[in-house]
């Protein structure tokens, strides 16, 4: 990645009294359970290493005790690590005094929670200007500059309702509005989603899509649920037991697991919807056939070269020139599951 | 040989008896002696800091007597019309406001509105006071573990501790008035307020605080923009159980020469007047009464519209 936005560089999160004597121990390789059953520590990060690239959506994704509620909380500091570097734009987060940390949380980097977390006491207009407000705006102000915001989101109209008056997918649009409105280029979104039911979650997922494509902001986006993930990462970094097992893009996550663990959680996705032409292709100047976009998806293809009676197709770019060959064999081979990892050995 | 055994066993028994049926207590002279030297200590104490200490107050004592001489001198129908008016903006509630216009203008009909008013200045001054100390006593306590498990002792003490015992240095310190008055209802009154201001900045939810920090909030616009309005229904209770509490003891406090209703009340006990001491002790009802409806009542409104009037 050229430009990396944040680099998370060996970050070692400990959980218990003594994590600095612990620290040791884990760099000599340690197992967890040991730490946990002889030392009663906790390794909660261990050795997270993660580019994250300028302007795009980074997905990190995980099970609940994976860490990866820690993690982001690391990138503003809302919880100290045991040793490691979070670099932004070049500065160590973690070397920052008190008052550039203060700063760098109101300008820099804005968050989104999981259960909202709005002032119960403040109306939603108040809510979304809170930021603002903090950053030294006056309240009359900041409530002008944030409206624009509310209505970004769809809430026009409920400026003077109290969060609890609001439904759940609403009370997390006045949250994004509030993560928005003090224009931050970093966007920490903690299981933003996670708390909505299945259609709201698909809206806010697609309010989020709109937004990215004027906003363009650097986006960590903190799930549990992989289809979110496919749906919204430019990149996706999976994390298990408190260390990235896989890092990539969502084509290379569907067809090169990097273990059996993520084998496991890709085995109900349905592959038609995610797998894009592009990843499929073989490059060639010239094909016959059917023309798809390099971004069009395997499901299409299948039914496209399935009703055109021929066995390949053409993969053209936004010009309209060929760059690939796509054929029904290798699509209906996308299609299956792969077995066990031919790559396996790409990562640890 | 045997018999001297015997003889040994018999008089160690009657010494151990003895041991465990009296207490092993130091003697009488050595207790006397200590006694003596604590009341010296503090009798010096107060003749060299009495008047310094006395004068401290003294700001108090003014207000106290300020306030009290206000309310007297006020025309009867203005007070009547500034407690209904109170009772309404507390409250929003017309029942209430009427019903406590009605209950002063009860309790002034049968003669105690002079020490009615007393009583009224003396627990506002209280009350007051104990916002004005616990409050902030309150918010300490809940940012340090360590500082809730030196005042909490202290707390526990204040509530407990024989209300005449903490009297007695007080009454050697400043002698009988009202300051002494006021100094006994604040440490028996203030407590809750302590306790409750403690407990609602502990009970804030951990997420809005989270996130208050995340958006960079400092120590001050945290306190005042998330933790107070969050705990205030928490602190409003503390403040609704501390007016009670100042209220039950007036008639301690008209002991030690406070003016109002507490001292009819003590006559009426001293001398057997039935009626004299039904009479003041239900207006003493009556004011606790109305001073809790209300203050419940404004304490739930808040809590209804999670401080709609709260712009800060």
């Amino acid at each position: 990645m050229a430009d990396a936005k944040i680099k998370i560089k060996n970050l070692y999160k400990i959980f218990g009294n003594k994590p600095d004597q612990i620290m040791p121990l884990v760099r000599q390789g340690v197992s967890k359970q040991e730490l946990l059953d002889e030392h009663k520590h906790v390794l909660g990060l261990s050795d997270i290493n993660i580019d994250i690239p300028a302007k795009r959506i980074h997905v990190i994704m995980g099970l609940s005790g994976s860490g990866k509620s820690t993690l982001i909380r690391h990138i503003n500091r809302l919880i100290e690590p045991t040793d490691g570097h979070v670099i932004i734009d070049g500065d160590d987060v973690m070397q920052m005094s008190s008052d550039e940390l203060m700063h760098f949380r109101r300008f820099k980097a804005s968050m989104v929670f999981q259960k909202f977390a709005l002032l119960p006491h403040r109306t939603v207009a108040q809510n979304a200007a809170y930021g603002l407000t903090i950053q030294g705006v006056d309240e009359g102000e900041a409530v002008e500059r944030s409206q624009r915001w509310l209505e970004r989101v769809g809430l026009g109209g409920f400026e003077k309702h109290f969060p609890a008056q609001l439904s759940g997918g609403m009370q997390q649009r006045v949250g994004l509005a509030r993560a928005l409105a003090t224009d931050a280029e970093i966007l920490l979104m903690d299981e933003a989603f996670s708390a909505l039911d299945p259609l709201i979650r698909n809206d806010m997922q697609g309010i989020l899509l709109d937004l990215q494509k004027e906003l363009h902001k650097t986006i960590v986006f903190i799930t549990h649920d992989l289809d979110e993930a496919l749906r919204i990462g430019d990149q996706i970094s999976i994390l298990r037991d408190g260390a990235v097992i896989q890092d990539g893009d969502p084509q290379d996550i569907i067809m090169r697991p990097a273990d059996d663990y993520i084998s496991d959680f890709i085995k109900d996705i349905n592959r038609g919807r995610v797998i894009k032409v592009s990843t499929l292709m073989t490059k060639a100047a010239r094909a016959s056939g059917p023309k798809f976009e390099t971004t069009a998806l395997l499901e299409d293809v299948l039914t496209t070269l399935n009703q055109s009676k021929t066995d390949s197709g053409a993969v053209v770019d936004g010009k309209g020139k060929v760059v690939g060959k796509i054929t029904m064999k290798d699509a209906i081979q996308a299609m299956a599951r792969p077995k066990r990892l031919e790559t396996g050995t790409r990562y640890k | 040989m045997t018999l001297n055994w015997v003889m040994l066993c018999i008089y160690w028994g009657v010494i151990m008896l003895e041991f465990f049926t009296e207490f092993p207590d130091m003697s009488r002279r050595d207790l006397r002696d200590f006694k003596l030297a604590v009341d010296a200590a503090f009798r010096d104490f107060s003749r060299a800091n009495g008047e310094a200490i006395e004068g401290f107050f003294d700001p108090l004592l003014w207000f106290l007597i300020w306030l009290e001489k206000l309310l007297v001198a006020t025309p009867w129908p203005i007070i009547l019309i500034v407690v209904a008016g109170l009772a309404y903006l507390g409250s929003r509630s017309w029942k209430l406001a009427v019903g406590s216009m009605l209950s002063f203008a009860l309790i002034g009909y049968f003669g105690m509105w002079e020490d009615t008013m007393s009583t009224i200045a003396l627990i506002s001054v209280a009350t007051l006071l104990c916002v004005a100390i616990g409050m902030p006593l309150g918010i300490w306590m809940a940012k340090s573990d360590r500082v809730q498990s030196v005042i909490t002792p202290i707390l526990d003490v204040m509530q407990t501790i024989p209300i005449f015992v903490y009297l007695l240095p007080v009454l050697m310190l400043l002698g009988i008035g009202k300051v002494p008055g006021l100094i006994a209802v604040c440490v028996y009154a203030m407590p809750p307020m302590v306790r409750l201001t403690n407990l609602g900045i502990r009970l804030v939810d951990k997420d809005v605080l989270e996130a208050a920090n995340a958006f960079g909030a400092n120590d001050k616009q945290k306190l005042f923009g998330v933790q107070i309005p969050l705990a205030l229904p928490n602190i409003f209770a503390g403040i609704n159980q501390t007016i009670m509490m100042a209220l039950a003891m007036v008639v301690i406090a008209s002991m030690i020469g406070v003016r109002g209703l507490g001292i009819p009340v003590l006559q009426a006990i001293q001398n057997q007047y039935l009626a004299l001491g039904f009479m003041n002790g239900l207006a003493i009802v009556g004011l606790a009464i109305i001073f809790d409806r209300v203050s419940q009542k404004y304490g739930k409104r808040l809590q209804e519209h999670r401080g709609g009037h709260d712009h800060g």
